[in-house]
């Protein structure tokens, strides 16, 4: 389980996150959507420490992320980054299975390389791609990459940060299945970023939409269309008229 | 009034501005040696830092020392003769290549490809998110990318200093030979008698010094570089700057402290 108790985050002047609520189950896929700038990246974060909020507690499984053993606490997540983030300088299977390289969950080499050609061939990628560049690779199979990468492991928590953006609509319908496929698979408990609202049917148990640094709306993805809450409303049927801005 | 107290405000916010930028390059530096002495250790990327810091430095370390070397043979025989002094040529030249000159203008020339290839690549692994992703994959950016290169260019720029030592004495020697009539023998023979212990020592330390100094500034200014391709270029152009300032800077204090009488 994850919660997030009245998160505060200020960039200078700009107050990002006013006081984020929000939970999610030990198993749930919930999905974060909101417009452009609304923290939507800062909140998952600042779940992971990158981010240091000024107020507010972040726990998992009951217990403050600020404490205890950081590695510990990192190797139980999992991150898809938006364009990917792939080492630039390390073949596709060394990006697949850096964690498995080095640290507490360090293995033999040959069978890191073996787990990390069984990841890329789980993102539908074949095995002469272990031994490419990043920069050889199309962004849909960055993504598909990055996606290995966050599964490598096997971690309790996937986050996903935009993981259809800049991809035609056939390559996003791919990774939304995989990912689907993998949280279901897994077990996992995922958070994903996305402004794409077929995404969001396709990955979401339930859906909370950020606005003006606050959850404006949480339930489950049955509901999101029913639901009476204008911003919501506006946002998923991409009005321009409505309360909020279409100039920000 | 306004008018007047107007450029005296800009000093002062330019003053505080230059403070805090010193503060936080002290933090950072103290930090990384802090990383230095903790494990985990990353060899292989020490290994790979050595080989592009140190031994893919030694072309451009050794010309500027070759070329150096015969211009400074030149130059300290044609003053040399107001004086009737032309045969301290030899002595001058090794004294001014192994104190000054090799360890300067090495790290002069590693920091415009060192400081700036460092800056640039660890510039566009922060906006490019891979910074963020190596914290998510339970690696500390400092451990993996500052200290194993601050490390190798620290440890290999005294090396590139004594080859640009050897090479810079060679250039004046090839000149004094064959452009200015010195007996071979004679001039490596006044180049040995007259070069001490700690000329060469100092400036092998001013080497170790510079070398730390071109690699901080280089992952400094990469992981505080701001967004998109100008704000890795400013980095680059920042790293580069600044890590030639402070070798000259440096350079005065250290032999102000291995030479005042």
């Amino acid at each position: 389980m994850i919660t997030l108790d009245n998160v505060h985050k200020t960039f200078g002047t700009n107050a990002v996150l006013r006081g984020v609520n929000l939970s999610v189950a030990k198993g749930e896929s919930l999905v974060i959507i909101g417009g452009s700038g609304t923290g939507k990246s800062i909140t998952i974060k600042s779940v992971l420490g990158l981010v240091t909020p000024e107020h507010g507690t972040i726990t998992v499984d009951g217990k403050n992320i600020s404490n205890g053993d950081r590695d510990a606490f990192l190797a139980r997540f999992g991150m898809l980054f938006q364009g990917g983030a792939l080492f630039d300088s390390l073949p596709i299977w060394q990006n697949v299975a850096f964690r498995l390289l080095r640290g507490s969950l360090k293995r033999p080499k040959d069978e890191a390389r073996e787990i990390a050609i069984e990841k890329l061939r789980r993102v539908g990628l074949k095995p002469d791609v272990a031994d490419r560049f990043p920069a050889e690779l199309s962004g849909g199979m960055q993504k598909r990459v990055g996606l290995a990468r966050a599964i490598a492991a096997e971690p309790e928590i996937i986050f996903f940060d935009e993981p259809t953006t800049g991809l035609d609509p056939i390559m996003s319908g791919v990774i939304n299945e995989l990912i689907r496929e993998i949280v279901v698979e897994m077990g996992a408990t995922a958070m994903t970023i996305t402004h794409d609202m077929t995404s969001v049917r396709a990955i979401a148990d339930s859906v909370a939409m950020l606005h003006d640094g606050v959850i404006q709306w949480h339930g489950p993805v049955s509901e999101m269309d029913t639901a009476d809450d204008p911003y919501l409303q506006q946002f998923i049927h991409g009005r321009a008229e409505g309360p909020i801005d279409a100039v920000r | 009034m306004t008018a007047l107290l107007t450029p005296v405000a800009a000093l002062g916010r330019g003053t505080l501005s230059l403070l805090a930028l010193i503060g936080r390059i002290t933090l950072f530096a103290i930090d990384t040696l802090s990383h230095l002495v903790r494990p985990p250790f990353y060899f292989k990327e020490f290994g790979h830092a050595l080989l592009y810091i140190g031994y893919l430095s030694l072309p451009v370390v050794g010309l500027t020392a070759l070329f150096t070397g015969g211009a400074l043979a030149l130059q300290i025989y044609a003053g040399g003769a107001r004086f009737n002094a032309e045969a301290v040529v030899p002595s001058i030249v090794a004294i001014g290549m192994v104190r000054e000159l090799g360890p300067v203008l090495g790290g002069l020339m590693v920091a415009g490809r060192v400081a700036a290839s460092v800056a640039a690549e660890v510039g566009t692994m922060k906006v490019t998110e891979q910074i963020d992703a190596l914290v998510t994959l339970s690696t500390h950016p400092m451990k993996y990318l500052t200290v194993p290169r601050v490390l190798a260019a620290t440890l290999s720029l005294p090396v590139l200093v004594a080859v640009g030592d050897v090479i810079g004495i060679m250039g004046g020697y090839v000149v004094g030979v064959t452009r200015l009539d010195f007996n071979g023998a004679v001039y490596l023979s006044n180049t040995v008698d007259f070069l001490e212990f700690w000329d060469v020592a100092s400036g092998l330390v001013k080497g170790a010094v510079f070398g730390f100094i071109v690699a901080l500034m280089g992952c400094y200014h990469g992981m505080n570089s701001g967004r998109g391709a100008q704000g890795v270029g400013r980095a680059t152009t920042n790293a580069v700057v600044s890590a030639s300032v402070m070798i000259l800077a440096s350079n005065y204090l250290l032999t102000e402290v291995f030479f005042s009488a």
